[in-house]
């Protein structure tokens, strides 16, 4: 590796034979303690998977909640209050606890493969945002297990509208929560994204060329610009509140001068965005998916790269659609409805793509193959629904209707969920070598698409017929009756099937068939490598001949062969292939923003002048972060070498100081 | 391997390792910084949006900036900026010696500044009456200002910890080593000549008479005068040669990312001065 790295990075050859043992790096490769030190990529995109799975089922099980008090009229299952904090936490959770790191974990796990790395650029930083958001989501669900009169959970919306979060109207600590957890997941979605952009733009295989990146890296790329673009605005205004409740400045304060409306501003300039950091990566994922099963290459693949980034782009300028009835004037609704218009194009653009990439293929239906089916379709129905929302006089009416929930349940549960559960099935048996059964694949799906549009087909009708938005309950008269009946059996049938999804998915886990290399046979890099892959991914780093790299290989086996042998004894002659040593540094760093977080989150400013629980535990909290720092820094970026054979087997173990 | 790179001459604007050509760390710094101009975005804009929209009997921004101030601390953060990028050029060229006077020339401004800054806000709240909670004028100037001034301090921070490790003899890395008790000792000093700077001129603005300024100024600051000298020949201490030292032109990446954030902390408080302080003597 002479040549190929700089010395800075390898100067880990000979490491020395004894350390102090606090600097002693981690070195077991099972156990707690490996996955707690961990900074393998996979690793990391797996427990990014569990988390966000297991909030999932969370945030699932508030929606039936919520689902239930609406069954029939008048219902008591909830108080107004727990309604509200129903809502809130279940649009909290599945936006930043399970759909965006779900997003994360295929970030992690695949783009890497899928561009012929060893690993992402910075992987101590990695597992840095895998545990601040881990932080983060703790922060967030603090509540449930404190006080109700002074704590609490969230309960003033996902959106939380200023003046509501304001110490006169939210008095408990609820919001105090709520703010901190966002900052910490802002801090990991951003940590994660800047890591996410060096990686696909600096660690590509020879050959690699951008405009050869499959689509799913691309998409992982355009959600990094988004996010690393948008979080600030909102950790802006999250600062701006805080200060409004802690040291009373009166940026949302009326009695200051302040505007309220500038919260929804800052809230939806970040907001708008988002919404596209959770629907690019389905899309990604779909262009994997679709190709492989239908035997073809990606119908126009450059104009699929592109109008991923027209959409990246026009989602900064459409923000204020979220705001069409706060009387913006003419002149700004005008506009912002044809920026929301002209964001149909590109997106229209995509689904064309996928419909031509169908078109005359040999379509084999597996069950990946039925999610993205049910994506472009489902996907299609929340879009139609959305250009009626752009135009400003009909979302007038639609405006805090159940419509718009009919609407964003269709691009989010239609849109990505599908395709992030079309993605699971996909690269399941890549990740653990097993493969879901067919029958209990396809049966889950179809639960899964009657019950989903069962649910939230009935709520355009009821959107439309005048029901309002985060209310608790309704009355008997009102006409919504029996759409509210359907859509909560429909809640529950959805539950059902993912129920069967997520039992199915475990006992494969477990029990599941077993499977050889390439299941799929795939066009990508990811299809290259032994099931499970290694920790070090690819023996020889790939040499990149076309845009889809695989396919490439499968038919150029020869060539490709004698050209990977040749690589290999250059790698091998350069110190053989690099690995980094785990660090528990970026995990301790993150316990010691939990305990800050937790130390301003949960606890009121001390009368006297003592040094109080909320000071103490945040000092506390930064003095733990600093050590984390500091001995991250100390320890630096050294790893140790592993030398393999032909058939993958090391030929001679690391020392074991090295390792 | 790092013998190699010490011997051989490194192409600073080519690394062979990445796609790219552009180092890791330089590209890491870069997006960084695109997401940070957001974050300054959305604090100047609300600035601006409530300059527009002022509430009735607010405070008149002209009654308590004081021009003249900021001016000079804006010249002296600009003149730090000169100062980082021979410091980028004087490591990319081997030269530590030079190196080290100029981060250290860095980190003498940045703290002028920093002085500077301290010492507004201590006027404005004390003197002109404005403090974070009585006016949306102090609520967003505090915010934003202060927003920068951290940024200021992490990066006055980054140079000193820069600084002290290009002190570093190669050695087996420990938990507890020469080098803490080195950037402590910096960090003490910087502290304290923030002190006895602001205690001088307390004594200077309050009390009438140079001689009895000065007297006034012994009386309060001896103690912490005594202390700043003390670290300061610690710092001198610390700074005598103890054998080759691992930092050379192989580590110029490490520099020229900090030198890229200090840089972009420069031009935002060019566009702060412009947009907060400036534009009210239009």
């Amino acid at each position: 590796m002479d040549l190929a790295k700089p010395a800075y990075l390898t100067k880990e050859e000979h490491a020395p034979a004894a350390q102090p043992t606090l600097l002693s790096h981690p070195s077991s490769n099972y156990g707690l303690m490996s996955w707690l030190t961990t900074v393998d990529h996979k690793r990391i995109g797996f427990l990014y998977g569990v988390f966000a799975l297991f909030f999932f089922l969370v945030g699932g099980f508030e929606a039936l909640l919520i689902r239930a008090q609406l069954m029939v009229p008048n219902n008591d299952v909830l108080t107004a209050q727990q309604y509200n904090t129903m809502f809130t936490m279940h649009g909290t959770t599945m936006i930043f606890l399970a759909v965006m790191p779900l997003g994360s974990a295929f970030f992690n796990f695949i783009m890497p493969l899928q561009i012929g790395a060893r690993d992402v650029a910075f992987p101590r930083l990695n597992a840095f945002s895998l545990w601040t958001f881990v932080a983060g989501a703790i922060i967030l669900n603090i509540g449930w297990f404190l006080p109700e009169a002074t704590h609490g959970a969230p309960n003033a919306g996902w959106y939380g509208y200023a003046p509501l979060t304001s110490k006169t109207f939210t008095p408990q600590h609820s919001i105090d929560s709520w703010i901190m957890g966002l900052q910490l997941l802002g801090v990991s979605s951003i940590a994660a994204s800047l890591n996410f952009m060096v990686t696909i733009i600096n660690m590509r295989a020879p050959g690699m060329t951008m405009m050869r990146l499959p689509v799913f890296t691309w998409m992982t790329l355009f959600t990094s610009f988004l996010i690393i673009l948008s979080f600030p605005a909102i950790t802006i205004a999250l600062v701006y509140l805080m200060m409004d409740r802690n040291f009373g400045t009166g940026f949302f304060e009326v009695s200051l001068g302040g505007m309220p409306i500038l919260w929804q501003h800052l809230f939806w300039v970040f907001g708008h965005p988002e919404v596209y950091i959770l629907i690019l990566p389905a899309m990604g994922i779909i262009s994997e998916i679709l190709p492989t099963f239908s035997r073809k290459p990606l119908f126009g693949y450059p104009i699929v790269v592109f109008s991923g980034a027209a959409i990246g782009f026009l989602g900064f300028t459409v923000w204020s659609h979220h705001m069409f009835t706060t009387g913006m004037g003419t002149v700004a609704t005008a506009a912002f409805a044809l920026a929301t218009m002209a964001i149909a194009v590109p997106t229209g653009v995509k689904i064309f793509n996928w419909i031509g990439t169908l078109w005359g293929g040999h379509i084999v239906m597996r069950t990946p193959m039925m999610f993205a089916l049910g994506f472009v379709w489902m996907f299609m129905i929340g879009g139609f629904s959305g250009v009626m929302h752009a135009a400003a006089p009909a979302d007038a009416q639609q405006n805090d209707s159940y419509f718009v929930i009919a609407h964003f349940h269709y691009v989010l549960i239609g849109g990505s969920i599908f395709a992030l559960l079309a993605g699971i099935h996909y690269w399941f048996p890549l990740m653990f070598g097993r493969k879901v059964s067919e029958f209990w694949g396809k049966l889950s799906f179809w639960v899964i698409f009657v019950g989903f549009n069962v649910t939230f087909f009935p709520m355009h009708f009821l959107g439309l017929n005048g029901m309002p938005r985060r209310t608790f309950t309704y009355d008997p008269n009102l006409g919504w009756n029996s759409a509210n009946y359907i859509a909560t059996i429909g809640a529950f049938v959805l539950g059902i099937g993912m129920f069967i999804y997520f039992a199915v998915m475990v006992y494969t886990f477990f029990k599941g068939e077993r499977v050889k290399k390439d299941v799929w046979d795939g066009r990508t890099l990811e299809w290259s490598l032994p099931m499970p892959p290694p920790e070090y991914n690819f023996r020889v780093i790939p040499t990149v001949h076309a845009r889809d790299a695989f396919w490439y290989e499968k038919h150029h086996k020869e060539e490709v062969a004698k050209e990977k042998e040749l690589h290999a004894k250059e790698e091998d002659a350069h110190g053989g292939i690099h690995m980094p040593f785990g660090s528990i540094w970026p995990l301790i760093c993150s316990l010691g923003i939990l305990i800050g977080a937790v130390g301003i989150s949960a606890f009121g400013p001390s009368p006297d002048l003592f040094i109080g629980p909320k000071l103490g535990l945040s000092l506390l909290g930064g003095f733990v972060m600093f050590i984390g720092i500091y001995f991250w820094a100390l320890e630096g970026n050294e790893g140790y070498h592993l030398h393999l054979d032909k058939d993958g087997k090391r030929i001679e173990e690391p020392s074991p100081s090295q390792h | 391997m790092s013998s190699h790179a010490a011997t051989a001459t490194i192409d600073h604007h080519h690394d062979p390792s990445t796609s790219t050509g552009i180092p890791n760390k330089k590209l890491l710094m870069w997006a960084f910084l695109a997401s940070d101009c957001m974050f300054f975005g959305a604090l100047i804009s609300t600035h601006l949006i409530y300059r527009l929209h002022p509430p009735s009997g607010g405070l008149d921004p002209k009654d308590i900036f004081s021009i003249e101030l900021t001016s000079f601390s804006t010249f002296i953060l600009l003149m730090s900026s000169l100062m980082m990028a021979l410091a980028v050029t004087a490591i990319q060229k081997g030269n530590l010696k030079s190196c080290r006077w100029s981060l250290l020339m860095t980190i003498f401004f940045g703290m002028i500044f920093l002085g500077c800054q301290v010492y507004e806000f201590e006027h404005f709240v004390h003197a002109k009456n404005m403090t974070l909670s009585n006016s949306l004028l102090g609520s967003t100037f505090y915010t934003l200002t202060g927003t920068h001034g951290c940024h200021v301090a992490i990066g006055v921070l980054w140079l000193s910890l820069m600084y002290v490790r290009s002190f570093k003899v190669a050695s087996r890395p420990s938990w507890f080593n020469v080098q803490l008790l080195h950037a402590l000792t910096l960090i003490v000093v910087l502290l304290l000549s923030l002190k006895v700077t602001l205690g001088l001129v307390h004594s200077l603005e309050t009390v009438t008479g140079f001689g009895a300024a000065i007297a006034d100024f012994f009386s309060h600051q001896s103690l912490y005068l005594g202390g700043f000298l003390l670290s300061l020949w610690g710092l001198f201490w610390f700074a005598r040669p103890r054998g080759t030292v691992q930092f050379n032109e192989a580590h110029a990446i490490d520099v020229e990312s900090m030198g890229l954030y200090w840089h972009f902390v420069d031009i935002v408080w060019i566009v702060i001065f412009t947009a907060v302080y400036l534009l009210e003597y239009i």
